[in-house]
């Protein structure tokens, strides 16, 4: 057993981890201003935005991988512009990975932390409105703080969302050994070619991983709930 | 001198109803606001506040708050506002709180002296009990120096003992700082106690606008007593008829002849009053 664990390749899992980190950052700065503005808004788009934002839940992730594997193609104009301006190619490459990633794992940024917005109470922001503060730094100083659980919620999904996903990356990234193969399509290779035994050990370390991840969150938010008499 | 002249039409739980107010508060007032749920007396404070629009004038000691042209933002309208709820930060503590406002320990120090929170400061909302969150609240709005200061309801949400507490507070902050103050309120004695101009509000109009006493001491002519009450129950004893009535939070029972109470539905509002009478006053 030891042998065998000395002799695998981890580097599917450093790509999992790398590309779930990657998506995790860029979507929390994309998606706080769009869960922000949707959770004060009374404009009409608004269902329009969720609906929108919502899809990748629904959607077959071949639908997704397909769109963006068309967006990130030489053939499509974005990735035309890409490898035009800045020399990248975004079909199966790591950087398409990260960009299809964003879209996919979008809603699991997003709904979370909206929620979190929504459930704040409207008269202490407008508290702080009162009190001076720009929309800006009362998002920053007493929406944000204010709403940890929902946080570190959207963080930790979004993130194992991302290394649980696997037909989109199939799709966009295919299995480049060390570029694209990410942990889930190792083991979809490895059961492929019926090394079972690297599929058991991969699967494993992916279930007690998960499990240890979403235990330390739950464990946090009861913490959090706690300390501030949160609801 | 605060001079308002403001237009909105709401969609209130009784329907549309347009709340169109025209007054002047001296400086250094003292208001209160009174009159049924729905009557738009939160709107009227939310659109003084800038928390909300509506057509109209607004100016505050020669500044305009808002005209055709210009609107104020709440940041920029030096007001305190003071929730219900008490709307603190729970994220941070006592003196976070009120730093948050505007930093300026100094103020903060002698707020929190004043009404006695300075064992407090380090403490985070949670852990404090609805009247010394109500306090905080205070303090915060106190802490841009305002040019006035809103509070919706502020002591509604208090016991009693509480209230008390609280009134001779905001009695106490209002005498020191002198900041002109409207207050939405429903409790009379509260109104009595603090204000110096009721407005009563209905289906958002200003219907009557004097003294507490002018506005609030319900008895005309001769009469010397007179409440208003709910008529719980008419029981016949001997040849007379018991009416049991509700006062506030009292019971009464008012003796009335057989004709009066053929007249008396139970559950309707009545007015028991009583002309020239020699009362007793107990301590209790």
């Amino acid at each position: 057993m030891g042998e065998i664990l000395r002799t695998m390749d981890f580097t599917p899992f450093v790509l999992s981890f790398k590309l779930a980190a990657l998506t995790s950052v860029i979507l929390f700065a994309v998606a706080l201003p769009l869960a922000w503005y949707l959770s004060q808004t009374r404009s009409k788009a608004k269902p329009v935005l969720e609906a929108v934002t919502a899809l990748p839940i629904v959607l077959p992730p071949s639908v997704l991988g397909f769109y963006m594997l068309w967006a990130l193609s030489a053939h499509s104009p974005i990735g035309a512009f890409f490898e035009d301006t800045f020399g990248i190619k975004l079909a199966f490459s790591f950087t398409g990975l990260v960009i299809a990633s964003c879209f996919y794992s979008m809603p699991f940024m997003v709904q979370p932390l909206q929620s979190g917005f929504e459930s704040l109470n409207r008269n202490m922001l407008e508290a702080s409105y009162i009190a001076g503060k720009s929309r800006f730094a009362t998002l920053l100083k007493v929406a944000l703080p204010n709403i940890k659980p929902s946080l570190l919620t959207a963080l930790i999904v979004t993130f194992a969302h991302t290394v649980g996903e696997f037909g989109v990356v199939l799709m966009v990234g295919g299995s480049i050994p060390g570029k694209t193969k990410v942990a889930s399509v190792a083991i979809y290779d490895m059961v492929e070619v019926m090394d079972y035994t690297s599929a058991h050990i991969y699967s494993a370390i992916m279930i007690v991983m998960s499990f240890l991840v979403l235990l330390a969150v739950y464990i946090f938010n009861a913490k959090q709930h706690k300390k501030f008499g949160l609801q | 001198m605060i001079q308002l002249e403001i237009r909105k039409s709401l969609h209130g739980s009784a329907g549309a109803m347009n709340l169109s107010i025209g007054i002047e508060i001296k400086e250094q007032d003292f208001v209160a606001l009174t009159g049924k749920s729905g009557s738009g007396k939160t709107t009227f404070l939310r659109i003084l506040a800038g928390l909300e629009r509506a057509e109209g004038n607004i100016t505050v000691s020669g500044e305009v708050w808002q005209d055709g042209k210009h609107f104020l933002p709440p940041q920029q309208r030096k007001i305190g506002y003071v929730f219900q709820d008490y709307a603190l930060f729970p994220n941070m503590t006592v003196e976070e709180n009120l730093l948050f406002a505007e930093k300026d320990k100094v103020l903060a120090e002698r707020l929190l002296e004043l009404t006695e929170l300075h064992d407090l400061k380090k403490r985070l909302p949670h852990s404090l009990s609805g009247g010394q969150q109500q306090r905080v609240s205070l303090c915060r709005a106190m802490m841009k120096r305002p040019k006035l200061l809103l509070m919706d309801e502020p002591l509604s949400a208090l016991d009693p003992d509480m209230r008390m507490k609280l009134q001779n507070e905001i009695l106490a902050l209002h005498r020191e700082f002198g900041t002109t103050t409207v207050m939405v309120s429903h409790d009379p004695s509260e109104i009595y106690r603090l204000a110096s101009r009721v407005l009563l509000l209905e289906q958002g109009q200003i219907i009557n606008d004097g003294s507490p006493k002018e506005v609030l001491l319900q008895t005309q002519g001769s009469q010397k007593f007179s409440f208003e009450g709910e008529l719980l129950d008419i029981a016949k004893a001997d040849v007379i008829y018991v009416a049991v009535v509700s006062i506030g939070q009292q019971l009464v029972e008012v003796v009335v002849s057989s004709r009066e109470a053929e007249k008396l539905k139970i559950g309707q509002k009545v007015r028991v009053s009583t002309k020239a009478f020699a009362p007793m006053i107990v301590g209790a």
